[in-house]
């Protein structure tokens, strides 16, 4: 095709439109004033107005995770880039692709501390796969093309294009229609893995007596294709399954084989089967220290297996037999290809065995609670909240605390990428923004914010652009008038001393939600759950439920810092029985 | 607990603004020793830079150092030139000395034995440059130090593997 001469603005729009981008997430300011009016003059492009950056950020994350798709941020110079900051560290901690444009003061008073000048491309880069400072237009079409390219393939992650005003303004030739690039020059991802290493693991697998899949984040990331092969490999096996925060819905959790989320607020089950397995299988998990606990006692007797794209990700935390280094769903396929070419006999008999230990330890009933007549258990509420939307086609993305927690035990996730949480940075305010972001991908669908009322606060101003774009956003609260948490801890490790973990002064949050003109709800009895969870779905608008929960109620099972599987809490009696180490108090 | 080892590694970089900040950041933010650093370009046709980074770590930290350093996007290759077999080192230093008399005699003398040159001299000073491995540095230099010893500037280690063979 034709090269046409483009402003900057144009080519940064035309780029976008080229690589197949729909939606943006942004907020203007002086120095991308010609992006947004080149936005203005075409329709191929939908701009979503945020509130704060910060929620734009959040947004398209929720965006990329709910579709596999990119997320793109648009947000001026200086502020509008420190904004972005903190979902920018997020998307890298959680590996989300996320393109994140930001506006900047002209290049020749780049380093004038010139109005709203800020050194975005040196705050950034401890917080992005990359990052780029256009300072010529003729580069700015090749440098949009590659910069989408890394952001998405590899191990994915947040991209930055810093993008002076005067660059914006100039022309340069640009082909319309560009197909994106597909490869780099110096950035070439492994996606195969090697043939004796996936050979050797296989075989590992099919002599193991107590194995366990142990599986992540990166499942989700290598496509819906990566799941549906782990699933296969899974069932082909017959060997249970625990799955990290990140990965809920790599595997369909209603499965019998699947033993419920590992770490730090996982199954006892889960914990339990990490600890004794003779054969771990990794893939696409980082060995998190909210998993491994105490490393020095991290699964003593297994061989390791572990399989992820990123070669720094293998021999980081945990020391491993058997790396692999490729694409999940590119490995998966090679496994499930040599176990029929070996056709392996198992050791049945030690496979059982295994299987009633398993049993034995789920007969524990870990995620039991006490029921009350009175007070809204957490727990019940979410019990009633998955009952009531299984059925449907829903997405769920929660803040940080408690009742995330609650909701990665007590919500069943079937399918990949329906689950937002933020796992690595743990950023409260997350939720709702990404909500908004995956109802914008998915406009039928019932999307639900598990929120806490601490956390909720944190990017509450996006009430705004849920009304504004009529997003059907659903913000359920599990209000314990506390940073539950941060209370958690402090009974834990601080005598109970509950320094400044209380929310005072909270908002009415259902008139609140009437004075944007969006429903409000809420419940205070168990008897009233199940009601007002049905006239929040059966809402067509945004809606915020606010469910008064027992303000005591804590998190368990629970590893506390600094502990190994095996000492695991499983609820408040074990708690006084079991005082948490001083080399625990340090740890985070 | 590992033994720390001590490492010299050859990063061959894209020559573009911000790449050594990212080295250099990726060092720093990760917390990683940096006993020394040099860079220049070596391919200006193709703007290829080579930075030689000399580090120390536990055998686990060298790789994950490793690995982190080949992840960055501008980073074409990496090469351990402690782990890959045989490599020569050599570092440059220009060593500023003030005396007279019989210390004046001594420094020239010792000079002489390391192969030191004297590439600027006053009469009650010289510049002695002298290249070698970073260790004959040291020893030079700790000998210079009752002898009127006033300034150092170093280059740090640069390093190539021995042998035909390319990196
Ligand atoms: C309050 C709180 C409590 C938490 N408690 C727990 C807990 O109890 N249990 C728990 O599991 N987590 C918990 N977390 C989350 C935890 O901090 C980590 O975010 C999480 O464990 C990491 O998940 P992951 O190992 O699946 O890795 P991810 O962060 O999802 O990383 C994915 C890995 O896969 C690799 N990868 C990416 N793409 C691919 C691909 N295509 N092919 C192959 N590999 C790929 C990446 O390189 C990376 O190594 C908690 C977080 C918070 C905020
Ligand atoms: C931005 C940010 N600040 C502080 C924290 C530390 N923190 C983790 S959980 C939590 C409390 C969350 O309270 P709430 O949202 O009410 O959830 P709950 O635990 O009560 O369910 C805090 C303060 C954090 N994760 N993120
Ligand atoms: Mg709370």
């Amino acid at each position: 095709m034709a090269k046409r001469k483009l402003s900057g603005s144009d080519i940064v729009i035309q780029s976008l439109v080229d690589a197949g981008v729909d939606t943006i997430f942004g907020y203007p300011g002086g120095a991308v004033l010609p992006i947004y009016d080149a936005l203005f003059k075409q329709n191929r492009l939908k701009h979503v107005l945020v509130r704060q950056e910060g929620g734009a950020v959040h947004m398209a994350e929720g965006y990329a995770r709910s579709t596999g798709k990119l997320g793109v941020v648009l947000v001026t110079s200086g502020p509008g880039a420190t904004n972005a900051v903190t979902g920018l560290t997020d998307a890298l901690m959680d590996s989300i692709p996320v393109l994140c444009l930001t506006g900047q003061v002209p290049t020749h008073l780049i380093g004038n501390d010139a109005f709203q000048e800020a050194d975005t491309t040196g705050i950034t880069r401890p917080c992005t796969k990359h990052n780029y400072l256009v300072k010529d237009v003729n580069d700015l079409g090749q440098v949009m093309q590659e910069a989408m390219y890394v952001a998405r393939s590899g191990r994915p992650g947040p991209v930055v294009i810093d993008l002076p005003k005067d660059v914006l303004i100039n022309e340069a030739p640009y082909e319309v229609g560009k197909k994106p690039v597909a490869k780099h020059k110096t950035y070439r991802p492994q996606i195969k893995g090697d043939n004796a290493r996936i050979r050797e693991a296989v075989e590992l697998i099919a002599k193991a007596k107590r194995p366990l899949f142990y599986c992540g984040g990166g499942v989700v990331n290598s496509g819906p294709r990566g799941s549906k092969l782990l699933t296969e490999f899974v069932k082909m096996t017959g060997y249970p399954i625990t799955l990290t925060l990140m990965g809920l819905g790599a595997y369909p959790a209603t499965d019998n084989k699947f033993l419920g989320m590992v770490g730090m607020h996982g199954t006892y089950e889960s914990n339990l089967a990490m600890h004794d397995c003779d054969v771990m299988i990794n893939v696409g998990a980082r060995f998190d220290d909210r998993v491994t606990g105490l490393i020095s006692e991290f699964s003593p007797g297994s061989k390791k297996i572990h399989v992820d794209i990123d070669p720094s990700s293998i021999n980081k935390n945990v020391a491993v037999d058997v790396p692999i280094v490729g694409d999940c769903a590119s490995v998966l396929a090679e496994m499930i290809k040599v176990w029929k070419e070996i056709k392996p006999s198992i050791d049945t008999k030690a496979i059982n065995k295994w299987w009633d230990q398993i049993e034995k330890w789920r007969k524990r009933d870990c995620l039991a609670y006490k029921q009350s007549k009175d007070i809204i258990k957490p727990q019940y509420a979410l019990e009633r909240l998955q009952a009531l939307t299984k059925d449907r086609d829903t997405y769920i993305t929660t803040e940080v605390g408690q009742h995330q927690m609650w909701a990665a035990q007590y919500m069943k996730f079937n399918q990949p990428n329906r689950w937002m949480t933020s796992g690595g940075l743990g950023t409260m305010g997350y939720g709702f923004p990404a909500a908004i972001g995956v109802q914008m991908a998915h406009p039928k669908a019932t999307v639900i914010d598990i929120a806490g009322e601490a956390s909720f606060q944190m990017n509450i101003q996006e009430m705004s652009t849920a009304m504004q774009y009529r997003l059907p956003v659903k913000v359920f609260i599990l209000n314990n008038e506390y940073m539950g948490m941060v209370r958690q801890w402090q009974e834990l490790l601080y005598g109970s001393r509950y320094s400044e973990s209380y929310t005072a002064s909270l908002p009415d949050f259902v008139k609140l939600a009437e004075s944007y003109g969006a429903a409000g709800f809420r419940a205070t009895k168990p008897s009233e759950v199940d009601d007002v969870i049905k006239e929040m779905l059966d809402n067509d608008q945004f809606t915020i439920v606010d469910i008064a929960i027992d303000k005591g109620e804590n998190c368990f099972p629970m590893i506390p810092s600094g502990a190994p599987h095996n000492e695991m809490l499983l609820g408040p009696d074990d708690e006084a029985e079991k005082p948490v180490s001083e080399d625990g108090m340090v740890l985070v | 607990m590992e033994p720390i080892e001590r490492h010299t590694i050859a990063v061959l970089v894209d020559n573009e603004a911000g790449v050594l900040a990212r080295v250099i950041g990726l060092f720093s933010g990760r917390g990683y020793n940096i006993e020394s650093l040099t860079v220049a370009e070596v391919d200006p046709e193709s703007a290829i830079s080579r930075i030689t980074v000399v580090t120390s770590g536990t055998p686990m930290i060298i790789e994950q150092i490793k690995a982190q350093l080949d992840r960055l996007v501008p980073v074409h290759r990496i090469s351990d030139l402690t782990d890959g077999g045989a490599s020569v080192e050599r570092e440059l230093a220009l060593v500023k000395v003030r005396g007279s008399g019989n210390k004046r005699v001594e420094a020239l003398r010792i000079a002489d034995i390391f192969r030191a040159r004297a590439i600027d001299s006053t009469n009650n000073s010289f510049v002695f440059e002298i290249s070698g491995s970073p260790e004959k540095l040291d020893a030079f230099i700790n000998l210079m130090r009752s002898l009127g010893l006033v300034e150092i500037s170093r280059t740090g280690a640069v390093a190539i593997a021995r042998g035909a063979k390319g990196i």
